[in-house]
């Protein structure tokens, strides 16, 4: 259709809404998936664009094939493992055994939720059942045995079914309680790391310390953070999700993972610029705003960088924290299947560890994501 | 029936995972909490001393415990803590296996029957050569046990002391030294090892022989990895095993929960010895993940009557396991006692106590005035006979001489009983 004006083609007033012609820029796309730590679909964005396809072909190819390659190597040597590493008591289960395990974990979970069900179907014929016998000891004139029988149906109603915790309720207990001693971790070491490269007097007091407390194993910590949490923490209710068990879990986690915010923090408000505490100093800035608005701006990169650290080591001391202080999390899930003791137990434990990892993983590449939107040059991971 | 004025429903409560938890599994499975009113998660434990801790710090409302927990608690081997009970989960229930080198060295001294099986009981005669043998070599023989106010680590050593091999002590008298391990002047080393690790440690040959409930003996058997050579049942016929043990604080502050939960683990104690399916039925539900986790086949070995020792030698044992029959529920004093003077007679407790001692701490810790309140409401409600229950007792059994060494044992008179060894402090 021809247009006697000089607009944009495409616009055509009166007949049709203002349209912009959609222009896909592959490279701003390619850019913001690397910089959401997807950078595996960056490729495949550029050959959407038909940006140097060949180019991307290879290297979609590459990041496909070969990783897939590593796997198939690894499964191998699994299955090699499990026909040759054995002894008469115990044995490695082979990866179709641990696929068999792993079904039978859904089937578990799922058993328990009709578990569930059946429960508070049980539970309204007892109470249906009561009511009969309040209602007959009323007829009866029996005042206070009525009242008593009365007083258990409210509270049989008022019951929740507290079932087995399952696999699944165990990642979300152990998500929880990574995020609590995580959250703990960042609020204590991130003021202490800005003192310690503020005030060399203060580092020259807490370096010592630091350096003492770091290298300390998880195990090490519980039976300490035990009579804390017993002595500070009242006894919650037993069907709450807050137990004492997690808190010990998450302090555990805080006592071993504060370090690397705090060493980090410490280094990158100790690196700053000193023209800009300079201008800080001149603008006569008190000092919540210097540190508002000069010291974390300019350490931030470092400071996240510690704190992805910290989440890595936080996560795997956790598994290990969850095994004493026997919180409902996939610590505690490993060594209850250690304690069955059965080659099905040892594929559950090994399905576990994947579970770990990938946890791990994601939790790893949200801290990244954080990490890249604060840092303004390229990172190499 | 009686609607009990319940002060805490909402319970959580703690087992290790060996098949006599099986009161408390199956009072949940079988609805007996639901039907006094209570709302039970059962979880499972790391090892009997967290699972100990939780219980003194709140974290858990109750648990399966060792007889010897809360009376090593009560009297302050280990953190101090006032522990009682009034419920006894079962009786029974533990092995003794050795390592396949040591029972090919034992089995030629080991007396046979006609049909060339070696007798039983096997008492630890056979294994005294071995056992000196690698003494004078320097390297004594090493045992394991699962905690040290275990009933395992009492039988094992009776059953080793009955033989004249003496198995260390907590504490010398004569210098004063006092050994946590208990290793001193010893001919062997008892020491800890969890149970799940036993199989392996026996294969490993770390340790020769261990002390354990089930399902731990029996797969050394399927796993043909040692044999065991006997069960507590021919140590001592009928002895106290596991209880059902709550902090004192707790009971004081939840009487009619603690009587509601009695009740509760006395009909699913009941309903373990009603029939031989219902065994059945709970080695099935053991063998889930969430419980012992052990194959069912293994579970059943020892379960539904019958114990396997060497393989394919599967003899008939009805009592291996005994949750209700005999009396087994009951609290007695006399069991409690029993423990106490082993405590004394291997050094744990470094005094030599009085007669009136043992009584007093006996009924301090052991509580058969609310299992009998229990029993009696159960009653009343056509729930229980008359007859299954012990009443009129004074919480004290008949001497009896059922021990693999025929020595006498009262319970009325523990001085004397533990002056009447010849292995063990007096």
């Amino acid at each position: 259709m021809n247009s006697t004006t000089a607009s944009s083609p495409t616009t055509v007033e009166g007949l049709h809404p203002a349209k912009k012609r959609f222009t896909y820029n592959p490279n701003q796309v390619a850019h913001t998936l690397d910089k959401l730590g997807l950078g595996y679909f960056s490729p495949i964005a550029r050959l959407i664009g038909r940006d140097e396809p060949s180019k991307q072909v290879k290297a979609i190819t590459q990041n496909t094939l070969l990783p897939v390659l590593a796997f198939i190597i690894v499964l191998l040597a699994w299955q090699y493992c499990a026909g040759t590493v054995k002894t008469d008591s115990q044995k490695i289960p082979s990866p179709a055994e641990t696929w068999v395990a792993w079904k039978d974990m859904l089937a578990f979970s799922a058993a328990e939720k009709s578990k569930e069900k059946d429960y508070y179907q049980s539970l309204n014929e007892r109470v249906a059942n009561y009511k009969t016998m309040a209602f007959q000891a009323r007829d009866s004139g029996n005042l206070s045995r009525a009242e008593s029988i009365e007083k258990r149906i409210s509270k049989e109603n008022a019951k929740v079914y507290q079932g087995t915790t399952t696999f699944f309720d165990q990642i979300g207990i152990s998500i929880l309680t990574i995020a609590v001693g995580f959250l703990i971790a960042t609020l204590i070491a991130v003021p202490l790391g800005i003192l310690c490269g503020l005030s060399p007097l203060v580092n020259t007091a807490l370096n010592p310390l630091i350096q003492l407390f770091k290298p300390v194993s998880p195990l090490a910590w519980f039976p300490i953070v035990f009579v804390f949490t017993t002595w500070g923490i009242d006894q919650p209710p037993a069907a709450s999700i807050w137990q004492r068990a997690l808190f010990t879990s998450a302090g555990v986690v805080t006592l071993c993972s504060l370090w690397p915010t705090l060493v980090n923090t410490a280094v990158g408000v100790a690196a700053i610029d000193k023209d800009h505490l300079n201008v800080a100093k001149a603008l006569k800035l008190g000092w919540f705003k210097r540190i508002w608005k000069i010291v974390l701006p300019s350490s931030l990169p470092l400071i996240f960088t510690g704190l992805r650290v910290s989440i890595g080591v936080g996560w795997m001391v956790l598994v290990a924290a969850d095994m004493m202080s026997q919180n409902q999390g996939l610590g505690k899930f490993v060594w209850d299947m250690y304690q069955n003791g059965d080659t099905a137990s040892t594929a559950q434990i090994i399905i576990a560890v994947l579970f770990i990892g990938a946890i791990g993983f994601m939790l790893d590449r949200i801290m990244l994501v954080f990490q890249r939107l604060v840092t303004y040059e390229e990172q190499s991971i | 029936m009686e609607f009990l004025d319940i002060e805490k429903d909402t319970l959580k409560f703690g087992f290790i995972k060996l098949t006599d938890c099986a009161p408390i599994v199956i009072a949940k499975e079988k609805g007996y909490f639901d039907d006094e009113g209570l709302n039970v998660n059962v979880e499972a434990q790391a090892n009997w001393k967290e699972l100990l801790n939780r219980v003194i710090n709140g974290d858990l409302d109750g648990a399966h415990m060792l007889a010897g927990q809360p009376i090593g608690a009560t009297v302050g081997f280990g953190s101090q803590a006032d522990i009682v009970t009034a419920y006894s989960l079962d009786y029974n229930g533990n092995g003794i296996t050795v390592s396949n080198d040591i029972w090919a060295k034992m089995k030629p001294d080991v007396p046979k029957g006609s049909d060339g099986k070696p007798i039983h009981p096997i008492k630890a005669d056979a294994l005294k050569p071995i056992v000196d043998e690698a003494k004078t070599a320097g390297n004594k023989l090493k045992m394991g046990m699962v905690f040290p106010v275990s009933t395992h680590n009492y039988e094992i050593r009776y059953w080793l002391a009955a033989s004249g091999i003496n198995p260390g002590f907590y504490f010398d008298p004569a210098t004063k030294q006092v050994d946590v391990p208990g290793f001193l002047n010893g001919d062997v080393e008892l020491s800890v090892t969890p149970p799940p690790q036993m199989p392996s440690v026996l294969e490993a040959g770390t340790i020769c022989a261990y002390c354990v409930g089930e399902p731990w003996n029996q797969q050394a058997v399927f796993k043909k990895i040692g044999v065991p050579v006997t069960t507590n049942y021919d140590i001592w016929k009928n002895n106290p095993e596991k209880v059902f043990g709550v902090s004192k604080e707790w009971a004081e502050k939840n009487p009619n929960t603690w009587l509601a939960v009695t009740k509760a683990l006395i009909r699913a104690g009941k309903w373990l010895d009603a029939s031989l399916d219902n065994r059945k039925e709970a080695a099935k539900i053991l063998s889930q993940p969430n419980y012992v986790g052990a194959p069912y086949e293994v579970i059943a070995n020892s379960m539904t009557g019958t114990f396997e020792f060497e393989v394919g030698d599967k003899r008939p044992m009805p009592d291996f396991n005994v949750f209700f029959r005999y009396n087994a529920s009951y609290p007695f004093y006399s069991d409690c006692i029993w423990f106490l003077t082993q405590m004394v007679r291997w050094g744990q407790i470094p005094e030599q106590k009085a007669d009136d001692w043992y009584h007093e701490m006996a009924k301090n810790i052991y509580r058969p005035d609310v299992y009998e309140r229990a029993a009696k409401m159960l009653v009343a409600e056509g729930k229980a006979e008359t007859s299954d229950f012990p009443f009129g007792t004074d919480g004290y059994r008949a001497p009896s001489t059922d021990f693999i060494d025929g020595n006498s044992y009262d319970g009325r008179q523990p001085v004397d009983y533990v002056n009447s060894f010849s292995i063990g402090l007096k």
